[in-house]
């Protein structure tokens, strides 16, 4: 099973794609553009569609997806946890 | 091998300017928000008139006013209409939009209501609809290439799976189309906002280019003229931040799926303006699902590819809208509103090809007559764009 897919190698970011993983849940991933595997374990409930961090981030870190900037982290991010408007904000408008 | 190819047809309509339609309305169009009550009353009269109601039209003036008429007009103008009655409360407007609608040879009138009341409208223009109807009724479908259906796209209610499943397997059958010659849209200018500079970088001379970083920022200075915040509570909406996104730029980097990785951007146009030759256009417009919808139709698109994450449910009167589906739980519970479920692509049981010719294939049997999930339902959102304030 797929847990979550990321577009490209240099995203620090990647989107849950299954109903009900908890905080401790092993997940496999795929990188889509390289159709490759890796794994992370899940240190929050984290909803279907929602990112999941794939590396630890510090405030002003710029998160990446699709290989490109899309965002800024205004909240502390450890790797496995749930990443979305609680920590990482615009940079625009 | 695609699904498509130079030599695929399919059966529409011929209209009498050349332009091939995929259903074959009698629509009466009401020319401002006081004409919606004859309009309704005389499509109840005559059974398969479809009124077409919206609540503007009075008081507009300038570059409001002139997209309004272009809005009707073009609507009017759709190939998947084969006839019009036109009903507005005086008479000089009414006719600026039957004359424009005539422009294309098919038959179109036009009612005032001032100096008649709504009961001799009502009976005049139901015996003009009659009419039309009976003669539509007797059109017949004929082969057409592929390149003559007319293709647009606008995404809704997105999550993060649009951008991993349901807006590539656009890209990919816009991939597709592309090198067929078919007329091709996109547009949502401020659901860009992050990827501009991809956009930019696919569009196929400076020229383009130019064109589009022009109404790209002439859409962002709107934005900065009346936001009271960051925008963080409009865009993403509500539900795009329920689905898993974030940020404005990660909205926009997967809206920009949809325009596949080998497309160029060949042209421009202004809101409901009309394209001039095949080829991938980007409209400035909207990103409102029923607003786009709308300027697609008005701008003589046929059909309309619609990817949707948490599930929009719009429709539109004129345009098969398809809806297309990459989240699991969406597809489970929203069923009824989805044509082509590409959720598969996310666990890597199809490939992207695959979603792809999915989704060509339902686009081929929609066009041919089958009634999307939208169209069953009865959605029919017809939504005009306004610029500024009435007068």
């Amino acid at each position: 099973m797929i847990h979550f897919v990321l577009h490209d190698a240099k995203d620090t970011v990647a989107v849950v794609v299954v109903e009900g993983v908890k905080s401790g849940t092993a997940m496999t991933g795929w990188i889509m553009d390289e159709d490759r595997m890796i794994n992370v374990q899940a240190q929050q409930d984290i909803p279907i569609g929602h990112k999941v961090a794939l590396k630890d981030m510090v405030v002003g870190d710029t998160v990446w997806k699709y290989g490109i900037d899309m965002g800024k982290v205004v909240a502390p991010i450890k790797t496995g946890q749930h990443a979305h408007v609680h920590n990482i904000k615009t940079k625009r408008w | 091998m695609s699904v498509i190819d130079k030599n695929t047809t399919f059966l529409g309509y011929r209209r009498e300017n050349g332009r091939v339609g995929i259903r074959n309305h009698v629509i009466i169009l009401p020319l401002d928000d006081l004409s919606n009550s004859a309009a309704e009353a005389v499509a109840h009269n005559i059974k398969g008139a479809m009124a077409i109601p919206h609540p503007y039209g009075r008081l507009q003036f300038g570059a409001d006013l002139e997209l309004h008429f272009r809005t009707l007009i073009g609507a009017g103008c759709n190939p998947n209409v084969a006839a019009v009655v036109v009903i507005g409360i005086e008479d000089g407007w009414t006719q600026k939009v039957v004359e424009g609608i005539a422009s294309t040879g098919k038959p179109v009138c036009g009612f005032g209501i001032e100096g008649h009341g709504d009961h001799d409208t009502i009976l005049r223009a139901s015996k003009a609809a009659r009419e039309y109807v009976q003669w539509a009724s007797e059109k017949q479908r004929e082969v057409c290439g592929i390149s003559e259906l007319w293709v647009s796209t606008k995404c809704g209610e997105s999550d993060t799976t649009s951008g991993c499943g349901a807006n590539p397997t656009v890209g990919n059958a816009f991939d597709k189309l592309h090198p067929l010659g078919n007329y091709l849209c996109f547009g949502e200018t401020t659901e860009l906002t992050g990827g501009e500079h991809i956009v930019a970088d696919r569009c196929v001379n400076d020229k383009v280019r130019e064109q589009f970083m022009f109404m790209f920022n002439r859409y962002q200075d709107v934005i900065n003229r009346h936001k009271t915040s960051d925008l963080s509570d409009s865009q993403p909406t509500k539900g795009n931040i329920a689905g898993g996104l974030t940020t404005i730029e990660e909205k926009a980097l997967g809206n920009i799926q949809k325009i596949g990785k080998k497309c160029t951007v060949d042209g421009v146009i202004d809101k409901a303006e009309m394209p001039t030759h095949p080829g991938l256009w980007f409209m400035d417009s909207s990103s409102a699902a029923a607003e786009m919808v709308t300027l697609c139709a008005a701008s003589g698109y046929a059909i309309h590819f619609f990817p949707t994450g948490q599930g929009n449910v719009i429709g539109n009167p004129i345009v098969p809208v398809i809806k297309i589906c990459a989240n699991p739980r969406t597809v489970r519970l929203m069923s009824e509103h989805v044509d082509v479920d590409t959720s598969g692509l996310l666990q890597r049981e199809i490939t992207l090809d695959q979603a792809g010719d999915q989704l060509l294939a339902c686009m081929l049997r929609t066009a041919n007559g089958r009634l999307t999930a939208a169209e069953a339902l009865g959605h029919r959102e017809f939504v005009l764009t306004r610029l500024f304030e009435s007068a």
